[in-house]
């Protein structure tokens, strides 16, 4: 049996074409309206306008020695009817380790993606190695290195192609990629394994691969998030080893957050407690100690400050991405 | 302050300019993907089960049936482009799992913490999702020779299926990943994903022709990218197909569809980690 053939209309090829751009058109106006709705559904009240576009350093110039190399003006970030972050004041003086403690879902995390241009603050600002991070974020990015929490190299590279994507995404001249990416995997002590695809690294190695990865560019500030956690104890020591020599080497501040007190004590110069968003204390680990008690451990002045609330929180998500680290480090 | 041994970034890096920036980083992020895909091509070769079934099975029994009304070519002939335009779609319309996948490790709070332009982390992932398509077309070609199926060997049309196919998938890969910055989950991208392709696939001219649809299903195909890929796909593939909207217009809506989705796939991008 035939079905009767149909015969197709015999249309101009213009009057098709118009057809079809229209149609298409139509297609991309629907998404248009669902990204923008998208975008404002996300999007915190912008307090900002980005009118004015400073490239100049703020007031504070790093060049002087004087300056903060990041200095909060009452950052805040809500997220619907909850302020994870709670007008923040902190002044962070260049070539310091700072250390910003406090329990999950105190804002550490939020204040790091405020800080590193991921995510817009609801109202207040930043500067960031002496760029606005609300007007300039461009300028913020070309200066700060950022460690995420989780062991991010891309395991189906190697070491040395993760520092070449990092290179090219950062504007290295071609002619000094392979020179500086040598020296940085030498820094970390990885030149034997650089040829290596990084799904066959440990986990401290994946973690100095980072740092090097982040160090490439020589960024005036470092941002590590959880720098050691679900390391072991030696692979541990081998990380806070060469993040304290990168920052003797290079001056460059550093803001980690962190859980781990012994972390904290080793490594920081500085510390602020952050508690619901805000800053509980600050200042130097033993003067925050003394504050505490004649024998306080930094256990002691982390449970003060926080609410004794050291067990408590933890939201499904922390959990979730803990067990996710700890499984990709088999 | 002490003078520091490792030296301070040159200011210089910022000074090339900004299209030189996007190309390079562009290149970087597709070099990266296709090096990954190059290491572990079992991926390629198990998308080509599918095409064979559709050809093979489908295609052999359906050319029996002799009612559908395809001009002057053999119905396998006339799906061949066709199930080339769709194995695409699939392939590319999940192209966005990954990226949730990456945004889950950490990788795209990595690459968005850099200076690189946005629309190079979009553009990248289309071209290697191009690069792709060029592997299905190769085998859609080797199983087309083995079915005897008359193909225009032109070096031209060779060249322009390839550009066709990698502009298609980049088109649905650069969707995916807008639809992926939207749902943010695996689980719900899985859905959205199943739930796409058979509406676009059979709202489509891949394996039956324009004119044998009812005309409310006319309109939605003439909304659909993939009748523009399979047009042209058809016009410049196999001897005797016909392009019916024309060549210039087929490749004239792909590329201002995907010039569309990239830009909104370019600002959606940063979403992806608030």
């Amino acid at each position: 049996m035939r079905f009767s053939r149909q015969q197709p209309r015999q249309r101009s090829p213009a009057r098709e074409t118009l057809l079809a751009l229209v149609s298409s058109l139509c297609c991309a106006a629907m998404l248009v309206s669902l990204a923008r709705y998208e975008i404002l559904a996300k999007a915190p009240h912008r307090a900002h306008p980005r009118a004015t576009i400073s490239m100049e350093p703020m007031e504070t110039t790093l060049q002087t020695g004087e300056a903060y190399a990041i200095k909060t003006d009452e950052l805040t970030r809500k997220f619907g009817e909850m302020t994870a972050v709670d007008a923040l004041n902190l002044r962070i003086s260049s070539g310091k380790i700072f250390g910003l403690l406090g329990p999950n879902g105190a804002g550490k995390s939020t204040t790091i993606k405020m800080l590193t241009t991921l995510l817009e603050p609801t109202s207040g600002t930043a500067s960031v190695a002496g760029f606005d991070i609300v007007r300039a974020p461009a300028q913020v990015r070309r200066h700060i290195g950022y460690v995420p929490q989780l062991l991010s190299a891309d395991g189906g590279l190697t070491g040395f192609e993760n520092l070449m994507l990092s290179a090219k995404l950062y504007g290295m001249p071609r002619a000094e990629r392979k020179g500086r990416i040598a020296e940085a995997l030498e820094f970390m002590g990885l030149t034997e394994s650089g040829k290596r695809l990084v799904k066959t690294y440990s986990g401290g190695m994946i973690r100095r691969l980072e740092l090097a990865q982040a160090m490439l560019h020589r960024p005036t500030v470092m941002f590590l998030d959880e720098p050691t956690i679900g390391l072991d104890p030696v692979a541990r020591h081998a990380v806070w080893d060469r993040l304290e020599d990168l920052q003797q080497e290079s001056q460059m501040t550093v803001l980690i957050t962190t859980h781990d007190m012994d972390e904290a004590d080793e490594l920081c110069d500085e510390l602020a407690i952050l508690h619901q968003g805000k800053v509980a204390a600050v200042g130097e680990p033993d003067a925050l100690k003394a504050t505490v008690g004649p024998d306080a451990t930094l256990d002691d002045v982390f449970a003060h400050f926080s609410g004794g609330s050291i067990q408590e929180g933890g939201s499904y998500r922390d959990v979730r991405q803990a067990r996710r680290t700890a499984s990709r480090l088999g | 302050m002490t003078s520091a041994r490792l030296d301070a970034q040159p200011a210089a890096w910022a000074e090339s300019s900004a299209l030189a920036g996007l190309f390079t980083q562009t290149a970087a992020i597709a070099e990266v993907e296709l090096k990954k895909v190059l290491r572990d091509p079992t991926e390629l070769f198990t998308r080509a089960v599918q095409p064979v079934l559709w050809l093979v099975v489908f295609g052999q029994v359906f050319s029996r049936v002799r009612g559908i009304p395809t001009g002057n070519v053999s119905y396998l002939a006339f799906m061949t482009p066709g199930i080339l335009a769709q194995s695409v779609l699939f392939a590319a319309i999940f192209y966005g799992i990954a990226i949730i996948w990456e945004r889950d490790l950490g990788i795209v709070h990595k690459l968005l913490v850099s200076p690189a332009n946005r629309a190079s982390f979009v553009l990248g992932k289309a071209i290697s999702s191009g690069f792709r398509g060029s592997i299905q077309t190769v085998i859609i070609y080797l199983i087309a020779l083995a079915l005897g199926i008359g193909i225009r060997w032109r070096p031209l049309n060779i060249v322009g299926v390839f550009f066709g196919v990698a502009l298609g998938s980049a088109i649905f890969a650069t969707f995916s990943l807008i639809i992926a910055c939207i749902v943010k989950s695996r689980e719900r991208f899985m859905g959205i994903g199943q739930l796409m392709t058979m509406p676009l696939f059979f709202a489509s001219n891949a394996i039956y022709p324009l004119s044998l649809m009812p005309r409310w299903l006319q309109v939605i195909a003439l909304i659909n990218p993939l009748t523009y890929l399979v047009d042209a796909l058809r016009g410049l593939m196999i001897q005797g197909g016909e392009s019916i909207h024309s060549l210039p217009a087929d490749f004239g809506v792909m590329a201002v569809i995907f010039i569309i989705l990239a830009t909104i796939a370019s600002r959606l991008y940063p979403t992806l980690v608030r």
